[in-house]
């Protein structure tokens, strides 16, 4: 079946693909170096310190991570739930996962406090540990997401592919639900909500089909190919729903933390006395992640660039958000007697103040440069962009 | 994980009581029952009979003595570095403040050795671990610096050493890039010694901190818990530390 889908690798003259590598190896060069000076020095040259013990090469792994799990939605669209329009990019989907996923795992390695012993994790899983769990649960999502790509792509396995693409789905499932959890039973007030579940599966779902559409449009710009108008259609019209799920729920979020009395604080902390967190959230992640995008997307005709566009805003106010939420639930104080006016020499008490090294902001800008390095990569050697990318004519699995 | 640790206040609370008022009947007077909490044999130090913790009587401490916290940096070697915001705090005086009646408190505050320890919940590596006796430590040689522990404590009781260190004390292991936090000074416990913070506030006259045998009957702490109302810090996260709080 499905004998209209053909694919081939990423054309294109090789000086021109050489040029582009070499472009993409300064930022994981500067990572390089960027990691080699923390390792030596310790995480005294970073912002971080006993207080904000996570910053920005957290940010920007989570957000890889987060982005990761949405990029799959457009191939489980196709393969689990029969939307056959989305069926050519389905292997680039899978691609695009993987490779945010990669880019925001070698984040949370190189920014151990003690990367040299990074074996050890995996020597010495305490199967007990929330964080081993979620080590299985990347092993598992990594593993179904392969198997799938192999299964689509190799004709002999396409007709397997609608269970092994419920597979990956369940481990996709598993994969987010989780980490919105680890955030929501965090003690720190602002997490603490289940809504970082719910939340965190609509963010990734706008990130991933964000970083997804960027990544089709560049491919096709790159061949001076056409996308189909009906698929580009369709996936304008995805972005603008997860962003407005998004919003529903950052909104939710926010408006509980705020009706509850004992988050309130926390609530107008971020929401208007929060400082940098304050305007990241509302000039960033609400209004150029959210509100503007989505008026883009509401609109019937976009051409491509303005579907870019939104793309890229959307991105740019995810990395905001993760700022917000993971920079700003550390900076907000902990608080160990309630009632109380708390002050120590540990801080506590006090909103901790945090700024980000220059070493912290190239390691993260190198994850995302992994990432597209493996896209760009593995979409030249191997053949996963469709030759068509105008709908099947019939439905399949 | 560990139910058998601490079968929850009210047995522990009954056995208490029983206890001391049997105690106050059959021991022989100038006999202190922390002496014989004490006097265990060596290879019953790390037992799950027993629970050490740590009564800290606020109405005694006062604001602005840090002794404890002097103790506690000469004991396991925390040095200043002179960039205080890196640099890891074991234990720390919080100067509290009602905010509707205006009463003032003063309280050291450090790791409170939960029973349920969302530090180990999280650790990758098993290095964050709770011993038989209920102590919370780090495994410094499978640490990988991850800084989980740390987002998981909802006591700010972890640190993580962010330069190399030199001249350590050699009990007190420690290591550039790993979580460290307060031991009860496992390795003087281990010597049937108190924790450093203890001795110091006793010795300076102060007496606002109790060292012992929660489980045990007889220990002074598990009496004083008994007959005093006693509060945990965030009591609401049901992680039940070691660490009680008298007067607060
Ligand atoms: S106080 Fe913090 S570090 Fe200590 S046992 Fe509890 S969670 Fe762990
Ligand atoms: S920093 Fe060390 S002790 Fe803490 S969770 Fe990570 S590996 Fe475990």
């Amino acid at each position: 079946m499905a004998e209209y889908l053909i694919y081939h690798e990423l054309g294109g003259p090789s000086r021109r693909f050489w040029s582009l590598l070499g472009l993409l190896a300064v930022p994981l060069a500067l990572a390089a170096i960027a990691y080699f000076y923390m390792e030596h020095y310790g995480h005294i040259v970073t912002g971080m310190d006993n207080q904000i013990v996570w910053g920005m090469p957290h940010v920007f792994a989570v957000f890889l991570i987060i982005a990761a799990t949405g990029a799959l939605n457009i191939a489980m669209a196709a393969s689990v739930f029969g939307k056959a329009v989305y069926r050519p990019v389905a292997p680039l989907s899978a691609l695009v996962s993987l490779a945010l996923l990669a880019g925001g795992l070698a984040l949370v390695m190189l920014d151990l406090g003690r990367s040299d012993r990074m074996v050890v994790a995996a020597m010495q899983l305490n199967p007990e540990s929330l964080l081993s769990r979620r080590v299985i649960f990347y092993d598992g999502y990594m593993a179904s997401v392969g198997v799938y790509m192999w299964f689509l792509l190799e004709p002999r396995m396409n007709r397997y592919v609608k269970p092994v693409a419920i597979v990956a789905f369940l481990w996709q499932l598993l994969l987010i639900t989780s980490t919105g959890l680890e955030f929501g039973f965090n003690f720190r007030a602002v997490y603490d909500s289940v809504l970082y579940a719910p939340m965190f599966i609509a963010f990734s779902s706008a990130y991933g089909a964000a970083a997804l559409i960027l990544i089709l449009l560049a491919a096709c710009g790159w061949e001076g190919r056409d996308v189909s108008g009906e698929l580009l259609r369709r996936l304008k019209n995805w972005l603008g729903v997860s962003v407005g799920a998004s919003l529903f729920f950052a909104i939710l979020f926010l408006g509980t933390k705020y009706e509850l009395v004992r988050s309130r604080d926390v609530a107008r902390f971020l929401l208007f006395d929060g400082g940098v967190y304050t305007a990241l959230l509302w000039l960033g992640q609400i209004a150029l992640g959210g509100v503007v995008p989505l008026a883009l997307l509401l609109r019937s005709r976009l051409s491509r660039s303005g579907i870019a566009a939104a793309a890229a805003m959307v991105l740019l106010g995810g990395l905001a958000q993760m700022y917000v939420t993971l920079i700003g639930g550390q900076a907000y104080p902990q608080i160990l007697f309630p009632g109380m006016i708390e002050s120590s020499s540990y801080f506590d008490g006090e909103i901790h103040p945090y700024a980000p090294s220059l070493v912290e902001v190239l390691l993260g800008l190198g994850g995302v440069a992994l990432a597209a390095s493996i896209v760009a990569i593995v979409l030249r050697a191997i053949a996963l962009l469709p030759e068509r990318l105008d709908p099947p004519a019939k439905p399949q699995a | 994980m560990s139910a058998d640790a601490n079968d929850g206040l009210s047995r522990r609370g009954f056995l208490a009581i029983s206890a001391a008022t049997l105690g106050g009947v059959m021991l022989a007077p100038g006999i202190r029952l922390i002496e014989i909490a004490g006097a265990r044999a060596p290879e019953q130090s790390v037992s799950r009979q027993v629970r050490w913790g740590l009564l800290i009587d606020t109405n005694k401490c006062a604001p602005g003595c840090d002794d404890c916290v002097k103790a506690c940096a000469t004991e396991n070697g925390l040095k200043d570095t002179g960039h205080p915001r890196t640099d890891a705090q074991w234990i720390r005086k919080v100067e509290l403040k009602d905010m509707r009646t205006g009463r003032a408190n003063s309280v050291p505050v450090m790791c409170q050795h939960c029973e349920h320890p969302p530090c180990v919940d999280v650790c990758p590596t098993g290095a964050s671990f709770k011993r038989a006796d209920g102590i919370v430590l780090v495994d410094r040689h499978i640490c990988i610096g991850c800084r989980y522990c740390i987002m998981a404590c909802p006591y700010k009781a972890r640190s993580i050493v962010f330069e190399a260190i030199t001249d350590q004390n050699p009990d007190v292991p420690r290591g550039n890039g790993c979580a460290e936090g307060c031991t009860l000074c496992v390795h003087r416990i281990d010597r049937d010694q108190q924790p450093a913070c203890v001795e110091a506030c006793t010795k300076a006259g102060h007496n606002a901190m109790f060292f012992g045998d929660l489980n045990d009957p007889h220990s002074e702490i598990a009496q004083r818990v008994a007959k005093y109302a006693s509060t945990q810090i965030r009591a609401d996260f049901k992680l039940n530390p070691g660490v009680r709080y008298q007067g607060l």
